[in-house]
């Protein structure tokens, strides 16, 4: 399975293992990362499982979609690598992501 | 309006009612407590519910948790404009604000002010909403009854709110009011008159236009008042959009918080293991606070207009039609939430709940709110035993603002 990595905004690592085909944020609550409340369960519509995607990563992973960037647009901590993790899909290409949790949710 | 003479709902059984002749925006089953058994019937057989004729015109309700995410996460087919609750504005005095605006002048508005009460922001305010909580609760008394409504839940808000604007504080309860009188009609014992509605909201407008001229060229300021004043999107506005923002951000912060703050002490009333669960674990605090704001749902609509024709659960909502969205019923749908109409603190997902909406126009105030309410569960732990609530709680008489008028109770410390 693809390892994902979430760096808490303390520093704190957590690599988990990533069904492939569900979103990053159901990887992120499966193996209790803390950081992500993801209060919609995953409709894109409360931006509260917000990452910021490592440097290394954001040409992979891409841009948010339509829906998404309204949602992101509502943070003033949005960050232009930020994205919402329930709009992103794991896939073999995810091995090795890395992405950073803002300090609070929205 | 019809010819035929109206049903009294609150004179019915939901189950004795055909289910055409349901209206639950009638006042009578929210005075008298009715209206859970009516939402229940609805989500059953009825979930997406033509109501041809009302008080308030024909309207639509949707009452299961999944359908209302499904309207709410749609700006596109479903508008917020002119106005978000049942009632329609009245056509001489429009008030303008940004939640009842679509993108991508909402997006300009809401930005302009969002950053006072997002989470960095909050950080900093902590220690001062911490010590004035201390305060408020030292100043009550013990053993003796009195009304947590007045003294605890409307002083707690109300300094919270003449913080954010940096309004004169010794005037604060001017705020309590204009927030009352916003959400008010005739009906409501609250103003005479829609016309000493109007006179009390162009009172708050004056007042607040006196701050606006004092603060616009005053540099740099992180008061409401002031990033109106100077934000881009809105520092032409005019006086009854301003008006308009104003209310939304005073209601917003006001009729939404207290009454949770209230609400959190009856439902723990009504279920004394909770209340232990309570004693033995304060950790549990944050998780309850969610569970509170989920059971009294202190807004219990939100409405929407359809842009186009919508087909929802085989239901066709037609373009230009009214569409409610009761908040209040999904967070009891037990298709989407285990046990709803059971008060759990350590309930599993808590956060999923309804009350703060979703999509665009989701709470701008939440990460606020559930930090006043964290605070004011901590110390009020630290203090008492217990805050007993005597005899049962007044309720508002509105179908928009679920909440209390009065709640006697009495203190029982360690």
């Amino acid at each position: 399975m693809p390892k994902i990595t979430f760096i808490e905004h303390d520093g704190t690592q957590h690599t988990v293992d990533a069904e492939v085909g569900k979103t990053v944020m159901q990887a992120a609550m499966d193996n209790l990362v803390p950081g992500i409340d993801a209060d919609c369960g995953g409709e894109c519509s409360c931006a509260t499982c917000h990452v910021m995607v490592n440097a290394d990563w954001t040409g992979t992973v891409g841009g948010p979609n339509e829906a998404e960037d309204s949602m992101l647009d509502l943070n003033p901590e949005r960050a232009a690598n930020s994205r919402l993790s329930c709009q992103m899909t794991v896939s073999d290409d995810l091995d090795g992501l890395i992405v950073d949790l803002p300090e609070f949710q929205f | 309006m019809s010819e035929a003479p109206t049903l009294d709902m609150a004179d019915f059984d939901p189950q004795d009612l055909a289910l055409e002749d349901i209206d639950v925006s009638q006042r009578s089953i929210w005075i008298h407590d009715k209206k859970m058994a009516f939402f229940e019937r609805l989500r059953d057989e009825a979930p997406v519910h033509y109501c041809k004729d009302s008080e308030y015109g024909p309207y639509w309700s949707v009452t299961r948790y999944k359908d209302i995410m499904e309207i709410d996460g749609n700006w596109q087919d479903f508008s917020s404009e002119p106005a978000i609750t049942i009632l329609e504005p009245e056509e001489d005095f429009p008030l303008p604000m940004f939640i009842a605006m679509d993108p991508p002048v909402h997006d300009e508005q809401r930005k302009t002010v969002q950053g006072s009460v997002a989470p960095a922001n909050l950080k900093l305010m902590e220690e001062t909403i911490r010590s004035r909580t201390q305060r408020v609760l030292d100043d009550l008394p013990i053993g003796e009854q009195f009304d947590w409504v007045d003294r605890v839940s409307i002083e707690l808000t109300t300094q919270m709110l003449a913080t954010l604007f940096d309004f004169p504080f010794e005037d604060r309860r001017k705020l309590t009011r204009w927030s009352d009188v916003a959400t008010a009609d005739e009906e409501s014992g609250i103003v005479e008159s829609e016309e000493a509605r109007q006179a009390e909201l162009y009172e708050c407008l004056e007042y607040f236009t006196r701050l606006w001229h004092e603060r616009e060229e005053q540099g740099e300021r992180s008061d409401l008042v002031s990033m109106l004043a100077q934000g881009e999107a809105t520092k032409n506005m005019t006086p009854q959009e301003y008006l308009g923002n104003l209310i939304l951000l005073i209601v917003g912060g006001n009729d939404t918080t207290r009454n949770s703050m209230t609400g959190g002490v009856w439902a723990l009333n009504q279920n004394p293991g909770e209340y232990a669960k309570l004693r033995n674990n304060p950790g549990v605090i944050p998780n309850m606070v969610s569970e509170i704001i989920r059971w009294q749902t202190p807004l219990a609509h939100m409405r929407r207009i359809a842009n186009k024709d919508y087909v929802l659960d085989g239901q066709t909502i037609k373009a230009g039609d009214k569409v409610i969205m009761w908040y209040l019923s999904g967070n009891r749908d037990e298709r989407s939430i285990d046990r709803p109409n059971e008060f759990i603190i350590d309930r599993d997902k808590a956060r999923q709940h309804l009350s703060f909406g979703f999509g665009v126009h989701r709470c701008m105030g939440n990460r606020l709110a559930e930090m006043q309410l964290r605070i004011l569960w901590e110390e009020v732990q630290k203090r008492f035993h217990m805050v007993e609530v005597i005899g049962e709680p007044k309720l508002v008489p509105s179908n928009f603002v679920h909440g209390y008028t009065e709640m006697q109770v009495v203190l029982h410390p360690h």
